[in-house]
């Protein structure tokens, strides 16, 4: 594989062929805050805070980093004002619905959403920021059902459901024969959400 | 019926068709397009089947049920050759007069004609206004053939377009001429059709698929469906001459499980062109195999998003996929796979028949070709409208459509569906081109045009796309499933009367984010409706965000119904048709809407005599105090006022 140079943040990196900018990012050390992303796992898309400005000329552009494909001479931009500005947006979208989990309030503290900081009550009781507090726990970012399928090769979790409706659950037929001795995808859960589908699944099952 | 071996066997067969058919036999067409359908179009064609018999015309009068015809407004339509006598909503009843006194006295039925502006009564098909101004090159021949029979397609040079292809040209030449035409994607993206065949066609790889995008999901659009139902061979010649192109042998249509007739249609057609050997092996006996299966969606409508609809053609849940290489490149199980939209592929033939110069000689700078939009919402002739590219916005809604109905004004015009935006009147001028509908905050999708008159509301309108795309979000990224939840919740919000100062601006804040953030075009076009009218309609919004008013008099918790006392005639018209009993007062005495019980349903309005014009909608302003119980009417000597 050949190697290419390219430019995040002015600074001179090299990467591999084939490689995206998010790994290209994280081998020189630039860290680029993603939720959907694991090593294991194909790039998934989904959480977009991953997104950075790219430049070509006179035109830029905002891509996922997850799933870009480095190219020599690329110049890559991670925290500029039209990503920074989604970021914040995104993540208060977020904490609406995991207010308080540990990955958001840390992304949250680092890129200053409304009144973060100040707050001391976490889950149920968290104050309202930009958005009503409508908590589902879970971020849907698909780490346990990805895992479960392209790793585990199971499917015993899976989404149902469309838009806001969406979630994740144990498929009863397959979990009760895979999960008790796996439960592989709790350590994943950024939220910790998941042992209560989990449990959600399994009284479904017996009652 | 023999498979066709050669493109001379094809053209030796057409004119045995030509042959047997008679052009001064009178033939009853009965347009049994989805609108007509929904009016009965079945009884009509039924009826005429028995009453021909019974005047024992049945060898001298053919009958034809085709495809939809367009003036959906007006079916059941019937058009009778050779004269090309128009009869519109013509009724069962209608049947036995028509087949007398047309069939057998050859005289019209006036009555069943259409009427102009003008009074005048009209004759031809042609000559109706709604048709007149329109250029039908891709749906005009829906109204001539039974989409069931592939003779009739035959008939009307069906399939010489491929056989040209197949025998007189090579796939660089074909592929050179429709780059040469300029054909841009007619599925609302406009990317031109000739240039994504190239990279498919030089894409590594020796398994290429070619796919129909038949997935139209628009609200009010049904333009491909119209085509797919009237017409499938069309879109299936266009499929196999791109195939040809690319060097694909698998086509696949993916087409909405929500449009039964369009499937039927579709299989009928596959069948039929199968066994006269237009696909399957050796097509023509040319050498080039290609076959295409049907996928039925499962009525998600982001499927019609490309790299959802191949997810979904594979067997997965249909949802988009983060990728930076082009389907055109890697699509369907990783293999190149070039998806054009139902329009698109049945241009195709036409611009192989009669070449690029043809083509671009209809349009615009950038804009070759005709395109077909179904017009509808409040304007008068409503249906499927085929228009050059070029032609305004004006002449569309006014020379087409006949204007807006009711002598109600205009308001705004909604095209590309949740994707696209509304224009308002001081833009109606705007040609129908891809490049100045993008100018002017919206854009051509695939078709749809929703006019608008004075007593829609903006706000309302935003509200109503937003609620469509967050039901239609697929929910896997961030900034679409939630950015345009946030938003639909604030347009519910001000629509009941409780948004706050700075609502308009959070919203462009959301709107940035989930446009650029967005995995899909779906997220990434949904802030449009929103956008498109804060930027014309920004006044309105803030009349419902400051005033607590809604200009239009639509939004029920900002509007009231009052009765002006000196107006009431005491009649108890309202009184007796309130639903839920909200109106008080009796003979004599003072009519009064018992505003806590009032649902706004706007009855009383409607019934209120109009030489009275005794109630009023009040919006934004303080509801007059009531009258007293039992205050008495004062009338004036002589009763009338």
């Amino acid at each position: 594989m050949s190697e290419v140079t390219l430019i995040i943040n002015e600074e001179e990196v090299k990467a591999k062929e084939g490689m995206t900018i998010l790994e290209a990012a994280r081998n020189a050390g630039i860290d680029i805050p993603t939720l959907c992303y694991h090593e294991k796992l194909a790039p998934y898309g989904a959480c977009r805070l991953c997104t950075v400005e790219i430049i070509r000329g006179q035109r830029s552009r905002l891509v996922t980093s997850c799933v870009y494909p480095v190219e020599d001479g690329l110049i890559v931009k991670t925290e500029s004002e039209p990503v920074i500005k989604g970021r914040k947006m995104l993540l208060e979208l977020m904490w609406a619905r995991a207010p308080g989990v540990q990955p958001i309030r840390d992304y949250g503290m680092r890129y200053g959403i409304t009144g973060v900081q100040a707050i001391r009550d976490y889950g149920l009781s968290a104050p309202k920021t930009k958005f009503e507090i409508e908590p589902t726990f879970c971020i849907l970012c698909g780490l346990c059902v990805r895992y479960c399928a392209e790793v585990k090769k199971k499917h015993a979790i899976g989404f149902i459901g469309r838009g806001t409706e969406r979630e994740v659950v144990f498929f009863p037929e397959i979990a009760r024969e895979e999960c008790p001795n796996c439960k592989e995808c709790y350590e994943l859960c950024p939220t910790g959400a998941l042992p209560s589908h989990y449990a959600l699944a399994e009284a479904h099952h017996s009652t | 019926m023999p498979r066709l071996s050669s493109a001379t066997y094809l053209e030796k067969f057409r004119k045995e068709i030509l042959d047997h058919r008679e052009p001064n036999k009178p033939c009853v067409t009965i347009c049994s397009g989805t609108g007509c359908h929904a009016y009965g179009s079945e009884e009509v064609f039924g009826g005429f089947v028995k009453e021909i018999q019974r005047n024992g015309l049945k060898e001298k009068v053919d009958i034809r049920r085709t495809g939809c015809h367009g003036f959906c407004e007006r079916g059941t339509l019937v058009v009778i050759f050779p004269e090309e006598i128009c009869y519109v909503g013509v009724k069962p009843e209608d049947i036995a007069e028509i087949v007398s006194t047309t069939l057998i006295e050859n005289k019209i039925v006036d009555r069943l004609l259409y009427v102009g502006d003008d009074g005048n009564k009209i004759v031809r098909e042609s000559e109706i206004p709604f048709y007149k101004y329109q250029s039908r090159i891709v749906f005009g021949n829906n109204r001539l053939i039974d989409p069931k029979r592939i003779d009739d397609y035959i008939a009307l040079g069906g399939y010489s377009a491929l056989a040209k292809a197949l025998f007189k040209m090579t796939p660089e030449q074909v592929l050179e001429e429709v780059k040469e035409a300029n054909l841009r994607g007619r599925g609302g993206g406009g990317f031109p059709a000739g240039i994504k065949w190239e990279t498919t066609r030089n894409a590594p790889g020796n398994t290429k698929y070619v796919i129909v995008n038949a997935d139209e999901g628009d609200p009010g659009a049904y333009m491909d469906r119209s085509l797919l139902e009237g017409n499938p061979h069309s879109v299936l010649e266009g499929l196999i001459i791109g195939a040809y192109v690319i060097g694909s042998h698998q086509g696949f249509v993916y087409v909405r499980q929500e449009y039964p007739l369009a499937v039927e249609n579709l299989n009928i057609a596959l069948e039929q062109a199968r066994e006269y050997g237009f696909i399957g092996t050796n097509i023509l006996c040319s050498g080039f195999d290609f076959d295409v299966k049907v996928h039925r969606g499962a009525g998600a409508f982001v499927s019609g998003e490309s790299s959802a609809l191949m997810t979904a053609i594979e067997g997965s849940v249909g949802e988009p996929r983060p990728k930076y290489i082009r389907t055109a490149v890697s699509g369907i199980w990783e293999r190149p796979s070039n998806l054009n939209n139902v329009e698109t592929w049945a241009t195709v033939p036409l611009i192989i028949n009669k070449g690029a110069d043809w083509f671009t000689s209809i349009g615009t700078e950038g804009s070759k070709g005709t395109k077909i939009f179904s017009l509808v919402g409040k304007v008068n002739n409503t249906g499927l409208v085929e228009v050059p590219m070029g032609m305004t916005l004006r002449e569309i809604i006014y020379d087409i459509g006949g204007g807006i109905p009711g002598g109600k004004k205009f308001k705004a015009v909604q095209t590309g569906g949740p994707s696209g935006g509304v224009i308002p009147e001081s833009l109606l001028d705007t040609p129908v081109d891809y490049d100045e509908l993008t100018k002017v905050g919206s854009m051509m999708g695939s078709g749809g045009m929703i006019v608008m008159d004075e007593d829609t509301c903006a706000v309302d309108v935003a509200r109503y796309f937003l609620n469509f795309l967050a039901e239609e979000s697929c929910g896997k990224c961030l900034p679409c499933r939630e950015g345009i939840y946030q938003m639909l919740k604030i347009l519910n919000r001000i629509c009941e009367g409780e948004g706050e100062e700075g609502d308009i601006e959070l919203l462009e804040e959301i709107a940035g984010v989930v446009r650029d953030f967005s995995l899909c075009a779906l997220g990434q076009t949904a802030p449009n409706p929103v956008l498109s009218t804060i930027r014309y309609f920004r006044d309105e919004y803030e009349a419902h965000i400051k005033e607590k008013r809604c200009p239009a008099g639509l939004c029920k918790a900002l509007i009231s119904y009052y009765i002006e006392p000196e107006k009431c005639e005491a009649c108890m018209i309202c009184l007796r048709n309130c639903p839920v009993e909200a109106i008080t007062g009796g003979k004599n005495l003072v009519h009064v809407i018992d505003q806590d019980k009032c649902t706004k349903c706007g009855t009383c309005l409607e019934v209120c005599p109009p030489r009275f014009g005794a109630i009023t909608k009040l919006s934004g302003v303080k509801m007059p105090e009531p009258v007293l119980q039992g205050a008495e009417v004062i009338r004036k000597r002589g009763g009338k006022r």
